[in-house]
């Protein structure tokens, strides 16, 4: 049995150390591999500011009053809008929403002073362009307070309470706009997903073409062997990405780790390990390499969408719940958010841990009974 | 299960493949004595190849069963790699990793006690001292052959599958390829070559020859070209290449080929070559003398005799 276990760690460290020098041979993936996270991350470092200031927006104001010269007083103060124009009538106030060259149009209609002082409760168009939810949602939130306290100052207006006046809210062109994200601990999975997939999916196949495979196959080594020494190299190089991404996260945006930094790590290998194997077992199944990263291409888009990092996840239909549920990202995105944002311990995170270790099994399992052993 | 006579490394019987629906190797039975030089000849596509692989258990056969090394071919494929070198006609070691890290790579897998110093002992022996780091890939084509020779040597084999190995090697390059096969043999290492070339033909022990999935002849070099029972006399004079064509449509001219100034007929059939020569004699320019059919007639003629069986 030690005889065995020994043979199996040997081959096993050959195939491994055989991957690593590949890997440092190969400039393109080792650039990947420190490229990607940083410039991902960099990129979604201007969607993680969710508080944007100064967005354009368009006024039409159907009457001169002092309640009009207020609110839009208080609106500029807020630093949240800029108002870039003021629109003549209703068709210019469309068509500058429409071209984009405004976020928000604020109308007052005819008579709202009137109608506030009689204690009618008047309408005010809000028009969000909402194809940039994550631009127009926090500053939506924060017009109602705005509007509000601007008119709490002005003593002819009877007591500001509620339904006072009324907020009519067109979020225009994309009626169902999205919260504000967590990004950073979304970022981690969905870019150690990407790059951990691609670079498993591609080492059967590579060897497949390039004709190495049959030297590998008449060699006294078994598929399990052949999978861990493809794997473990890019357990480590996953490792580096997660730390570059939480560390760049922490210095670079102020995101907070709550949580053990221990129980992140551990579970982070999982989550890697996970996808390698998921990415590998593509790799035994696909012909060649353009089929494999088809493959993986086919598999991260439903992480992207279902996972919960675009889209909250109670906010889907359940059948595209329980496709998310069967992801490795869905369940590493909960496990980051709870660990880093509210300091979760194991206790709270073993369904999801217990998902991504069942996963990893699965796709292994798939891995080494497709290996082909033979030229067949 | 009884292991077959130790003094018999390769015995197979009734060896059968077929791909999608086409017959690669059919029927195919051989026998390889310990420590012989065994050549595998035949054209492009006669199942060399493939009968290599089943050999090494990389293909299963659809039919037919054999022993490799004493080891079932079938059921104990495990047993057979950890015993076989075997040598990819593509060159089939990793072009991105050095000299010294592929033969590393190769002492690991097998278990070879000092990897690294296995692999320095190779470098020595194949010559490559200098070239230990070069990428195997930036290698020439008779270097590479020569460090996947090393390659398959390095676990200290007991049989060596090479198929084609010279294959696109200059002949100095093939010789000395040739005298390290010599050499290994002596040591008593069995050997399966895969070849095309006649003069390679000719320093093996014993020699196959396999067409269109069949083997047709197996023996020494004299005993296949006794066998083959072909009559060949060579003709030179002028106008050869009209008499060429001549004799082509003669009955019991079973061959033409020229070499050189001069052209080999060979015919089956003694009586009938006669006849088909007869009027040539009269031609006093030509000169007409009875030789000895080249290994190449042999196979030319049985590869012609075994189409017309298959069509």
């Amino acid at each position: 049995m030690t005889a065995g276990a020994l043979g199996f760690w040997r081959r096993t460290r050959a195939m491994l150390i055989k991957e690593f020098i590949q890997l440092r041979r190969d400039r393109v993936s080792f650039a990947m591999i420190v490229m990607i996270p940083i410039m991902q991350l960099v990129l979604f470092g201007y969607a993680i500011n969710t508080t944007p200031r100064d967005l354009p927006t368009a006024v039409l104001v159907q009457e001169t009053s002092d309640v009009g010269r207020s609110i839009l007083a208080a609106l500029k103060n807020t630093k949240y809008f800029a108002v870039v124009k003021h629109a003549r009538d209703a068709d210019e106030f469309d068509s500058l929403l429409k071209s984009g060259r405004v976020l928000f149009g604020i109308e007052i209609p005819v008579g709202f002073e009137r109608a506030l002082r009689r204690g009618e409760t008047p309408a005010l168009l809000i028009a969000a362009d909402a194809t940039d939810p994550m631009a127009t949602a926090a500053a939506l939130g924060a017009l109602n307070g705005v509007v509000r306290s601007a008119l709490a100052h002005d003593r002819a207006i009877p007591d500001s309470d509620p339904g006072t006046f009324e907020f009519r809210t067109h979020a225009r062109y994309n009626p169902a706009a999205v919260s504000a994200l967590n990004i950073v601990p979304g970022l981690v999975g969905t870019i150690l997903t990407m790059t951990m997939l691609i670079f498993t999916a591609l080492s059967v196949t590579r060897e497949l073409e390039r004709g190495t495979m049959e030297s590998l196959l008449a060699m006294p080594i078994t598929p399990i062997e052949i999978m861990f020494g493809k794997i473990i190299p890019y357990v480590i190089v996953g490792l580096v990405q997660a730390s570059l991404i939480i560390g760049a996260g922490i210095v670079l945006f102020g995101v907070p780790v709550l949580g053990s930094m221990a129980l992140l790590t551990a579970l982070s290998t999982l989550f890697i390990t996970a996808n390698l194997s998921i990415g590998y077992s593509f790799s035994t199944v696909a012909q060649n390499q353009l089929q494999a990263v088809q493959m993986t291409f086919m598999f991260f888009l439903p992480n992207i969408l279902l996972s919960g990092f675009m889209f909250p996840f109670a906010g889907m239909p359940g059948w595209a719940q329980v496709i998310g549920e069967a992801l490795p990202l869905t369940h590493y995105i909960r496990i980051v958010r709870a660990i880093m944002l509210k300091g979760a311990m194991l206790d709270e995170l073993h369904y999801d841990a217990g998902a991504l270790a069942i996963l990893m099994l699965v796709a292994m399992v798939i891995a080494v009974t497709r290996f082909r052993r033979t030229l067949d | 299960m009884n292991a077959p006579a130790p003094e018999i490394a390769i015995e197979v019987e009734g060896l059968t493949k077929s791909f999608n629906g086409r017959v690669v190797v059919r029927d195919l039975s051989m026998r390889v004595k310990r420590g012989e030089i065994y050549g595998f000849l035949g054209p492009n596509g006669s199942g060399k190849t493939t009968t290599i692989r089943m050999l090494c258990g990389l293909l299963t056969p659809d039919a037919g069963r054999g022993t490799c090394l004493g080891f079932d071919i079938r059921t104990e494929a495990d047993k057979i790699k950890r015993r076989v070198g075997y040598m990819t006609q593509r060159f089939s070691l990793y072009q991105d990793l050095s000299v010294r890290e592929n033969l590393e790579f190769v002492a690991r897998l097998y278990g070879v006690a000092d990897p690294v110093g296995a692999a320095r002992a190779m470098v020595e022996r194949l010559g490559l001292k200098g070239r230990e780091e070069q990428l195997a890939g930036s290698l020439s084509g008779g270097w590479k052959q020569r460090l996947a020779l090393g390659a398959c040597t390095l676990p200290e084999p007991q049989l060596l599958l090479l198929d084609e190995p010279t294959a696109g090697v200059d002949p100095k390059a093939r010789r000395e390829f040739w005298n390290e096969i010599h050499a290994l043999a002596g040591q008593g290492l069995t050997v399966l070559v895969s070849t095309h070339y006649m003069d390679e033909a000719e320093r093996c022990h014993e020699i196959a020859y396999i067409a269109y999935g069949q083997l047709l002849t197996v023996g020494s070099v004299p005993e296949v070209i006794a066998g083959a029972h072909l009559v060949t006399y060579t003709v030179s004079g002028d106008d050869l290449g009209r008499i060429a064509t001549e004799l082509e449509a003669c009955e019991g001219v079973d061959m033409v080929a020229p070499f050189g100034a001069s052209l080999h007929v060979s015919g089956r059939d003694r009586d009938k070559l006669e006849a088909a020569m007869t009027p040539l004699r009269e031609n006093r320019s030509l000169r007409i003398e009875p030789s000895e059919a080249s290994l190449e007639d042999v196979f030319i003629d049985l590869m012609s005799r075994s189409r017309d069986n298959f069509q």
